[in-house]
């Protein structure tokens, strides 16, 4: 009896940890080589045949069809530079110049994926969209109001993400960090 | 009695690891609800489909990008190897393989390509080592990709730079092709020439 119920109960610690790991890697997109620049990440190995099972598998739970090494790298950003999770309520700045590509996109979405409704239906910019200076930075301005300038709407959703796609771009699996990579500097402007 | 305790939750912590690893291994081969799944139902074998854009209310896909024209062809090579046509749009074309289990495999985009359609032919290993190489057929005439599994998806996309642009790059994912190529004539290599004839290599 004693052994029974001995048996039982590792079964169910090896259960609830393995489980409970798998989940929990999962849904906070665990995966192995993750290129992290500033507060952008992007894993551009997920995009080759050396995805490691992490990157399969949360590949395979999401639902979509990775950014393929050779088309581009996707980079996501969930938090501003100073680790303030990203808020649709705020007022968020991003600013600065982009890694060498041939075109960039930016596009905002739920947690899930989706995109965001919004009274401008505007959902993301290009590269060949964005208003510059003449110095070739820019700044795009992510709020749930009206902005002048490149004003990316939030829908005032609680919470969101950036993902910014290089296209035809250098930057890949053997890109590290540095200055070769500037990133769009990211920062919470004013919140209610 | 707290030794026994402690042994158990080590064992079963331990069995754990394994349960883990074991679940994300397994989970692409048993998820219903992957990027290929969501397909199917859309897209027939071997045939291009347009994907619809993705809106707020409803997105094939999660984490499409809207500056795209998007299509697909999902693919079964087991009656011969495929041949893909894509015209290439002003701003930027490109296409990508997955796997049944949505692994990128290999992509290619306008600039790579170099020409005005990106053609090319999707075979697997076992179909590649019978292409006969005295056809005339060089590598620069015919790109050769080479799927890993017998079926999977190709993504087409061609990118609008601007919203007024995506009519056109909507129109040149719409007129890409995907389809089984004739079967080869089996008896061909009995009119091959003898080995000695063949160019050295």
């Amino acid at each position: 009896m004693r052994l029974l119920f001995g048996t039982l109960f590792g079964l169910a610690v090896a259960a609830i940890v393995g489980l409970g790991l798998t989940y929990y890697a999962l849904s906070h997109g665990a995966a192995f080589g993750g290129l992290a620049i500033e507060s952008w990440t992007a894993w551009p190995k997920s995009g080759t045949t050396d995805a490691d099972p992490y990157a399969r598998a949360s590949i395979a739970r999401s639902g979509r069809l990775p950014t393929a090494m050779g088309d581009g790298v996707s980079f996501t950003l969930t938090s501003d530079d100073d680790g303030k999770t990203l808020d649709g309520r705020c007022e968020v700045v991003l600013s600065g110049v982009t890694p060498t590509a041939r075109f960039w996109t930016l596009t905002l979405y739920n947690p899930d994926g989706g995109l965001v409704a919004n009274s401008a239906n505007r959902y993301g910019f290009t590269s060949q969209e964005i208003v510059r200076r003449s110095d070739g930075t820019f700044e795009i301005v992510v709020a749930p109001r009206a902005k002048s300038g490149n004003w990316l709407p939030t829908g005032g959703v609680e919470r969101y993400e950036l993902v910014l796609r290089l296209y035809d771009t250098a930057v890949g699996v053997s890109t590290k960090a540095g200055r070769e990579v500037p990133m769009p500097d990211v920062a919470t402007r004013s919140c209610p | 009695m707290i030794a026994r305790w402690a042994l158990l939750i080590l064992g079963g912590v331990l069995l754990g690891g394994i349960v883990h690893l074991a679940t994300v291994i397994i989970l692409p081969r048993t998820a219903t609800q992957d990027a290929y799944a969501r397909l199917s139902p859309i897209a027939p074998i071997n045939a291009v489909v347009a994907l619809p854009a993705p809106t707020p209310e409803k997105a094939i896909m999660p984490f499409m990008d809207p500056a795209f024209a998007s299509a697909v062809c999902r693919y079964d090579l087991s009656q011969g190897p495929l041949k893909l046509t894509v015209p290439v749009s002003a701003a930027y074309t490109s296409v990508s393989f997955y796997t049944r289990y949505d692994v990128a495999y290999y992509a290619i985009n306008d600039r790579a390509a170099g020409r005005r359609v990106i053609e090319l032919d999707l075979m697997t290993a076992a179909q590649h080592e019978q292409v006969p190489e005295d056809e005339e057929i060089t590598a620069a005439d015919r790109l050769i990709v080479e799927s890993p599994t017998l079926t999977g998806v190709i993504a087409i996309r061609a990118m609008a730079p601007e919203p007024g642009l995506m009519r056109v790059a909507e129109g040149t994912v719409a007129a890409s092709r995907c389809s089984t190529q004739q079967p080869e004539p089996p008896p061909r290599p009995t009119i091959r020439p003898a080995e000695p004839v063949r160019p050295r290599k």
